[in-house]
């Protein structure tokens, strides 16, 4: 009762890195609110799950195995999830933002009438004094997220509904080991006791799901574009940069928007969150839902013609001037550098 | 087979094209220096909606949206690409709605309507990015969803089929009718159907427009009913006071911030040859790169 949930997201057997990432934010609050973590995982072939998310610090594994759940459809994940909270009251539960836990989330807090805060960039713990009924609550969840297009930032609470529950977008969140020979329990349900077979009218008939073959956020240097490159083609000199230093190719929102780039390179709170070890900016204003996914990079270099472009502020290096002048600059002197 | 279908829409502040004016001075958002829009995904929902239509002879496609009175626009410009007709939700009591109390607040509406076919809505909103209204919306129903979407491939004998767009590939899903589905940016563009409707569809207002602009309309909506977009307000819908508006939302905003990120101590360059190299060469020696 009252411990920290998270719904583990699995594709062929393997949990996600956003799962895993989710974990270790869940022990950290359940030690903060001396409780414990939980872990929810569903689906066909599910052996190893327990070993994968036990070294993260998962008291105890839920584990609901059916031929039938071996691809995601919505209402028996629905049921056995809102059944599953029903029982064991948890107080906060968490979902990675993707297209899984995005489908999932909102059914589930729409049945049990609990607020969901979607794609949220920071969780803490912390008190919340209502002030118009003049009530005090501690040990709240704060969910914090860009709002408003990323303009501003919200701390969201949800002091009377259980359990307060939060999406996070992959990468945002740091995983981390809690200790790799953690021991926590399995528990399996009988599935058909929280299921029934009107759960199953949507059917996948057809898949072709891909490894991703980007790694934008395994890149150790990455060379991103906005608005500013003017066009796709404008993108090009980008990709020549890097190639030249062996890095990726990012994207700011309104690049991808403007259709310079694809989505799968979006760099912010729509997008992935990185932290390279370089991050070049290039033709970036740099609104806050940008930077809130770069800002930790270790040295980021801004190239923009407006000297007061908001990037500046973050970055360590400033060049004032056209991308179009610079970009080669920086190719042909690191060429000229590293022969 | 005619479809009944209801396309959800909003009207939202042009986010993406936040100008420098569009936050006030003491960090909160400056509505009035943001265009109101059509949520660019509820297009693509409209879209799907429409396609349908032609598909299936004899089908509706009507828009339901809450708002201020202003969002009648939104119906109407749907009208103007070839929906049907709309309605508008307003009312004070709506407001502070979260996405809990939103979908409460449309799912009620939507019962109201009778029974419905397939409900299209956008993915997601550009205001709250949340994309969380289309599943509450069929979870309150008691129907299913199917979210994502790029593509309605086919309805036929009471089951659709639907093509999803996801993180990794695309997934293509059968369920039976009714069901609701969430529309991707990726889906098609919304196309207007002919510029005549534009014309004829001109005139449509609401009852509080009409009021607003002073014209008498009796005679027009008598000639012409279709010009009547149908408004809302709390007393239309069959609902339980204490799940709209604020009460009706669990989550509560404790505090907002204009961010501002500690701004580092920066060095500045010039773009020419000399500070460049110089620069290439720092950052090989420190082995950021190279």
């Amino acid at each position: 009762m009252q411990n920290v949930f998270v719904y583990l997201e699995i594709e062929d057997g393997q949990v996600a890195e956003v799962s895993l990432e989710l974990l270790t934010k869940g022990r950290t609050l359940a030690n903060e609110l001396g409780c414990q973590l939980e872990a929810i995982a569903i689906g066909y072939g599910l052996d190893t799950v327990g070993e994968q998310v036990f070294p993260y610090g998962v008291d105890r594994l839920t584990i609901a195995e059916d031929p039938r759940l071996k691809y995601y459809t919505t209402l028996p994940h629905t049921s056995i999830v809102v059944n599953l909270f029903k029982e064991e009251q948890p107080q906060i539960a968490l979902l990675g933002a993707t297209s899984v836990g995005r489908d999932l989330g909102p059914r589930v807090s729409s049945s049990l009438f609990s607020g969901l805060t979607a794609d949220c960039t920071m969780l803490e713990i912390g008190e919340f004094e209502d002030k118009k009924n003049d009530k005090k609550y501690e040990n709240l969840l704060y969910q914090i997220r860009p709002a408003f297009g990323g303009n501003i930032v919200a701390t969201i609470v949800n002091p009377e509904c259980r359990p307060q529950m939060a999406t996070v977008r992959e990468g945002v969140m740091k995983k981390q080991i809690f200790d790799a020979n953690y021991k926590g329990g399995i528990r399996r349900i009988d599935v058909s006791k929280y299921v029934s077979d009107e759960d199953f009218v949507v059917e996948v008939i057809e898949r072709h799901m891909e490894k991703s073959k980007l790694n934008i956020k395994g890149s150790p240097i990455i060379v991103a574009g906005g608005y500013g490159m003017g066009s796709a083609e404008g993108f090009n000199m980008l990709y020549d940069l890097a190639n030249v230093l062996g890095g990726e190719v990012g994207a700011s929102r309104a690049a991808v928007d403007a259709g310079f780039c694809e989505h799968e390179r979006q760099i912010g709170q729509t997008g992935v969150t990185v932290r390279p070890k370089l991050y070049i900016a290039c033709g970036i204003s740099g609104q806050i839902q940008h930077i809130a996914g770069m800002q930790d990079s270790s040295i980021i270099i801004a190239i923009n013609n407006d000297p007061h472009a908001p990037i500046n502020t973050i970055a360590d290096y400033v060049i004032t001037g056209n991308v179009e002048d610079v970009v080669p600059k920086l190719i042909k002197y690191y060429k000229a550098n590293t022969k | 087979m005619s479809l009944k279908i209801v396309v959800l829409a909003k009207q939202v502040p042009d986010t993406r094209n936040v100008g420098k004016d569009a936050m006030k001075a003491d960090g909160t958002v400056n509505r009035a220096a943001l265009p109101a829009i059509y949520n660019p995904e509820d297009l693509n929902a409209l879209e799907q909606a429409l396609r349908l239509k032609e598909i299936h002879p004899g089908s509706t496609v009507h828009v339901l949206t809450m708002g201020p009175s202003r969002a009648a626009e939104v119906i109407r410009e749907s009208m103007f690409r070839g929906a049907d007709g709309g309605y508008l939700l307003s009312g004070r009591e709506f407001a502070g709605s979260d996405t809990l109390a939103t979908s409460y607040a449309l799912s009620c509406a939507l019962r109201k309507l009778g029974k419905i076919d397939v409900i299209i809505c956008g993915r997601q909103a550009i205001d709250g990015d949340t994309a969380q209204v289309g599943p509450q919306v069929a979870e309150k129903l008691g129907i299913p969803q199917i979210t994502y979407a790029e593509e309605i491939l086919a309805v036929e004998n009471d089951t659709i089929t639907v093509k999803r767009r996801l993180e990794r590939g695309v997934e293509v899903v059968k369920g039976r009718l009714p069901m609701l589905v969430t529309v991707n940016g990726s889906a098609a563009a919304c196309r207007p159907r002919h510029a005549k409707l534009t014309l004829k569809y001109k005139l449509a207002k609401t009852q509080s427009e009409v009021q607003e602009a002073g014209n008498d309309y009796t005679e027009v909506f008598n000639n012409r009913p279709y010009l009547k977009i149908d408004e809302w307000s709390v007393n239309d819908i069959e609902h339980d006071p204490k799940w709209l508006g604020m009460s009706g939302s669990p989550t509560k905003v404790k505090q907002i911030e204009n961010v501002v990120f500690t701004a580092k101590e920066s060095k500045r360059l010039e773009p020419t040859d000399a500070e460049i190299d110089g620069l290439m060469k720092e950052l090989i020696a420190n082995h950021t790169i190279g």
